[in-house]
């Protein structure tokens, strides 16, 4: 979908500059503490991942990544704009440095998956494209770089991340249903009738 | 907010007068340097590299610490399962790595504004423009993300005084779709207001 138009529309219009901003800065404040508790304020997780989901279920393929991208950009440049305030180059030497970067694609992959479902995609559509590019993609690429930069084996590396497993299967499904009440009280929260609006406005 | 200013340290010393791209190139170099260093002695000297660097920034210990906090549970852990795994030496070695590598990070934050960081990592996005993005928009997309933050924030928090009166705090629906849609809303009202200011021309 977004194949069959980029090389028309390659000048990246103001719309899209706008979203991929303000879904950057969303990810960011789903960062700070205690902007959403799950059950009542007994489990505090960090939602950044949730935004991350949510991001590649609205925007579609390369906005999403994009909006990752700026996000981390900003925080390489110091800003503290990851959960609990963290921020700078140290992140991104850090053990955990490979799930930050896996964010890109994973929401580049959640987006593809969501986009391929067309004009309505359907909640099993949003929860796998959750589950694939949330947790797979990111954890395809944080568990091999915690390995590598820890000096551990990819199995104890692995170990290690299953701590986060539960969580984030459970952000996971948050973000599919949050995803598909958003689209049902927005539709041009679907990429693909967005895209349609934005290619019969004019461009 | 007023929590967006970064973690500079103020400073005169040789480290901050150093160029962002210059340090950013030798943050690179030293992390690929700490990752081929084997032996504990070896890591125990560029232990003492950086603890001297940090001594000539003066950026402060209680500076250092909080860019090292963050991973201080971890490395613990990191510690005991090599130690149990493997030996002393390697637990030693693997987890002073680890350690280094963030402190080094953290200088390079500690010692470099955030205003001359982002100078440099837009000139390292300039290949961007063979994407068909032109470097403008990139600054664009940059600063307006800034701008966004504290109204984000002032979304969530205007969304979950309405979750409140509606009495329904317990649910994480009640709260992300209408900050999710308000988003929305606001993401689309400002690209027109960009596009109404000739941005699409």
């Amino acid at each position: 979908m977004t194949d069959e138009q980029s090389p028309q529309r390659r000048r990246f219009p103001a719309a899209d500059i706008a979203r991929v901003s303000v879904f950057a800065a969303l990810i960011a404040v789903l960062g700070l503490p205690g902007a959403l508790n799950v059950f009542g304020s007994a489990v505090p997780i960090t939602l950044q991942t949730l935004g991350v989901m949510l991001a590649g279920v609205i925007l579609g393929t390369w906005r999403s990544a994009l909006a990752v991208a700026v996000l981390l950009v900003l925080v390489a440049a110091g800003l503290p704009l990851l959960a609990g305030g963290r921020g700078g180059l140290g992140v991104f030497t850090a053990p955990s440095a490979g799930f930050l970067i896996g964010w890109l694609p994973g929401a580049a992959v959640t987006g593809w998956i969501v986009e391929r479902g067309g004009r309505s995609p359907s909640m099993a559509r949003l929860m796998t494209a959750c589950l694939a590019g949330g947790i797979g993609v990111v954890y395809l690429f944080g568990i091999p770089v915690q390995a590598l930069v820890a000096g551990l084996s990819l199995g104890k590396a692995a170990l290690l991340s299953a701590a986060f497993l539960p969580g984030d299967l459970l952000k996971a499904v948050v973000a599919s249903i949050v995803g598909r009440g958003t689209q049902r009280a927005y539709p041009d929260a679907i990429p693909a009738v967005h895209q349609e609006r934005l290619r019969a406005g004019g461009r | 907010m007023n929590g967006l200013t970064g973690a500079y340290v103020p400073g005169d010393s040789p480290l901050h007068r150093l160029p962002a791209g210059a340090k950013l190139a030798g943050l690179a170099a030293s992390c690929t340097a700490l990752l081929l260093l084997g032996s504990p002695a070896a890591l125990a000297g560029a232990a003492a590299a950086v603890v001297l660097l940090y001594a000539v920034s003066r950026v402060g210990v209680a500076a250092g610490w909080a860019q090292v906090r963050p991973i201080r549970w971890f490395a613990v852990v990191l510690f005991g399962v090599q130690l149990v795994f493997a030996d002393l030496p390697t637990a030693a070695s693997s987890t002073l790595r680890v350690v280094l590598a963030v402190a080094l990070a953290g200088l390079v934050t500690l010692t470099t504004r955030t205003a001359a960081l982002m100078a440099c990592l837009e000139r390292c996005l300039a290949p961007v423009r063979f994407a068909g993005l032109d470097p403008f928009r990139v600054s664009l997309l940059l600063s307006l993300t800034l701008r966004s933050v504290p109204v984000m924030a002032d979304l969530a928090a205007r969304v979950r005084d309405a979750q409140r009166a509606r009495g329904v705090e317990r649910s994480a629906r009640a709260f992300a779709v209408p900050l999710v849609v308000g988003a929305l809303r606001h993401a689309d009202a400002l690209g027109e207001a960009l596009a109404a200011r000739g941005l699409d021309d």
